[in-house]
């Protein structure tokens, strides 16, 4: 789960990591306790805010009130803007980069920190940023922080500041199981503080229980999303009009990627996993149903998942409610020949392989 | 021959009397696994289709010389299952749990490395070397012995180019499934270095998708190091930045693991590419 940046500055100060002096804003009432001039920044969980308009500064009460107003309720690339953080200006000397993230090939942390902040980091070259591997059972040592702050030639008590910050947020990475943690700019103040002026922090949400302080936002949810979830469903709304529905997420892309060789477009990915409860199956039918597809195509490999459960929970839900659109089946595997039985009589479209049935959905879905 | 397991595999699983257990220990039977043990705490003196169960780990391997574990516990139990396993001596566990915390999947790879012990998953199928063994909950009416490797991150992928090599007469050396989570113990790079060494395995299959660089780790490793013929597959080229698809591990984020990127990287370790999932058995009999 993406924190919004102030829940992210929120635990950087519970670990000593300083911010700005800021709050959340919602009218001018709000602003009595803060010093002008200051910047309101729109929060959303996604990068790119500054280029679209969300991050302004004001100057005195009249031009906060107008600019606040433009920021609440913007649409930043799809999401509206519902929380504006306020935060006083620091005079800033020098901008670092610095973030912690999951290395997947090497398996460890790895730690990046460059004397580039504030860019984003995909564009700054590779020499210019520092990087080591942390190996869980020793954690961060001082030579790894002696090692990357020596590359940023900072004074002496500007570097014992960093390496103060280094650490703090290497414990935060890790009590708080986070995928990612980034501060970009971490700056250099005038007045020689070390102060974190941006915040990046996604937590792993597999392990989102054993953090109960960690108020779930699921804003990057469609409600039919958030209803999956709660379900226990893997459900994804995409751009075009046809419902996949299959078992396994590897194989849910792979009927995606067939439609779009078809000229289709996917609506829905649903991957009902490994389930093999017919009741499961029913209430992801369900779901399928309310996103409104033009075709819903079901593409089943029958193992642990047997191919009859899935047609019993399918069955279910069209001999009870019906169904608007059509549906194309590509059944195999264990129990097929039972699963045909099962939906013979349910006016659904049948097709032996991935290649035809894909070729059938994008025809329907093209017609409609 | 086979990589990672085959008849000598003792295993134990850890997790054994929940519905997933009681059902997986029956159809290992059923494969041919030699499934000695079973631990759940609590649960000591009771049987799972004749195979008893102890309370630890330990008890289980003293008592029937396990060597082996598969890990069917809930994810906030996993990490502490595997030390568990990997303190009593067991040198191969199979980790079929999905949603573990990847902080907690850090830790036990790096512990699994450092007991010299073989970790697959976690979030995976497990893995199965037909007429020898299975360890996982693959279904067993699939496979057919043969010389085709198959590596994946995906199950039920996996099962449908399985069944269509079956369909035309290819069976599989082994065939394992890697996992769909960010952290995994065993990697596409240790499968295909212990294929080359195996003299049963005349071609390997791996089945990839979006998300990570293991597609582009291993191309590089292919062009150094691998003589035999590899064939992919990789799911999620018109997955869309930023949303998860399904498996923890299939996103593509900050602009990596695109599928774009893993097709050219293949192409240029000359690793011949299908389209379609079940396209991987034609290729593999054109080319092999």
């Amino acid at each position: 789960m993406k924190l919004f940046e102030y829940r992210g500055k929120e635990l950087f100060d519970k670990y000593g990591i300083s911010v700005p002096n800021g709050k959340l804003v919602n009218d001018e009432k709000d602003f009595s306790d803060l010093k002008f001039p200051f910047i309101l920044k729109a929060q959303v969980p996604i990068g790119g805010r500054g280029k679209a308009g969300g991050i302004k500064s004001v100057e005195n009460k009249k031009d906060a009130k107008e600019k606040l107003s433009q920021i609440l309720g913007m649409d930043i690339k799809g999401f509206t803007v519902r929380k504006v953080l306020a935060e006083e200006k620091v005079d800033i000397k020098k901008e670092l980069y610095m973030s912690i993230m999951l290395d997947r090939s090497q398996r460890t942390s790895l730690l990046m920190v460059s004397g580039k902040g504030g860019m984003d980091i995909e564009s700054v070259p590779d020499d210019l940023i520092f990087k080591e591997w942390i190996n869980p059972f020793i954690g961060i040592q001082p030579f790894h922080i002696r090692g990357t702050i020596s590359k940023l030639k900072l004074e002496k008590e500007e570097g014992k500041q960093v390496a103060n910050v280094l650490s703090k947020l290497y414990k935060m990475f890790r009590e708080y199981d986070c995928e990612l943690v980034e501060i970009n700019p971490l700056i250099i103040s005038s007045d020689g503080d070390v102060i974190a002026l941006d915040s990046k922090v996604t937590i792993n949400d597999d392990a989102l229980y054993r953090h109960s302080d960690i108020v779930a936002e699921n804003v990057e949810l469609t409600p039919l999303e958030k209803d999956a979830k709660e379900k226990g469903i893997a459900f994804i709304q995409l751009d075009g009009n046809i419902g996949v529905i299959a078992n396994g997420a590897g194989l849910t892309m792979a009927t995606l990627d067939a439609l779009t060789h078809f000229k289709g477009d996917g609506g829905v990915f649903l991957d009902l996993g490994g389930t093999d409860d017919p009741e499961k199956v029913k209430q992801a039918f369900e779901l399928m149903k309310k996103a409104k597809p033009s075709v819903i195509f079901l593409n089943l490999f029958g193992g642990i998942t047997k191919c009859d459960t899935v047609a019993r929970g399918v069955k279910a839900v069209i001999s009870k409610e019906g169904i608007d659109c059509p549906v194309v089946t590509r059944i195999k595997g264990m129990n097929e020949e039972k699963a045909k039985d099962i939906l013979k009589d349910a006016g659904l479209i049948t097709a032996a392989t991935l290649q035809d049935a894909a070729q059938k959905s994008c025809d329907l879905a093209g017609e409609r | 021959m086979s990589i990672f397991v085959d008849e000598k595999n003792k295993v134990l699983v850890q997790g054994a009397t929940g519905h997933q257990g009681v059902f997986h220990i029956g159809e290992m039977l059923n494969f041919g696994t030699k499934v000695v043990a079973g631990v759940t705490p609590g649960k000591a003196g009771q049987e799972v289709h004749g195979v008893p169960v102890f309370d630890t780990v330990m008890d289980a391997v003293v008592e029937t010389d396990a060597n082996t574990s598969l890990v069917l516990v809930p994810a906030r139990f996993a990490k502490d299952a595997v030390f568990e396993a990997l303190d009593a001596g067991i040198k191969t566990v199979v980790v079929i749990t999905e949603n573990i915390p990847f902080h907690d999947a850090m830790e036990f790879v790096h512990y699994a490395k450092y007991k010299d012990a073989i970790l697959i998953g976690p979030n995976c199928p497990g893995i199965a070397s037909p007429g020898k063994t299975k360890i996982g909950i693959l279904p067993g009416g699939i496979f057919m012995e043969g010389n085709v490797g198959v590596a994946s991150r995906s199950g039920t992928l996996t099962y449908e180019i399985v069944n269509s090599l079956k369909e035309k007469g290819m069976g599989q050396s082994t065939c394992v499934g890697l996992g769909g989570d960010p952290i995994i113990g065993t990697t596409f790079i240790d499968a295909l270095d212990a294929f080359e060494k195996d003299k049963d395995t005349k071609a390997v299959v791996l089945v990839g998708e979006i998300g990570g660089t293991a597609e582009e780790d291993a191309s590089e490793h292919i062009i150094e190091h691998i003589s035999k013929p590899v064939f992919a597959f990789i799911a999620g080229r018109t997955a869309p930045p930023g949303k998860r698809m399904g498996h923890a591990g299939a996103i593509i984020a900050r602009g990596k693991g695109t599928a774009k990127s893993k097709i050219e990287a293949f192409e240029k370790a000359d690793v011949k590419l299908a389209r379609f999932p079940t396209d991987i058995a034609d290729l593999v009999e054109k080319y092999s």
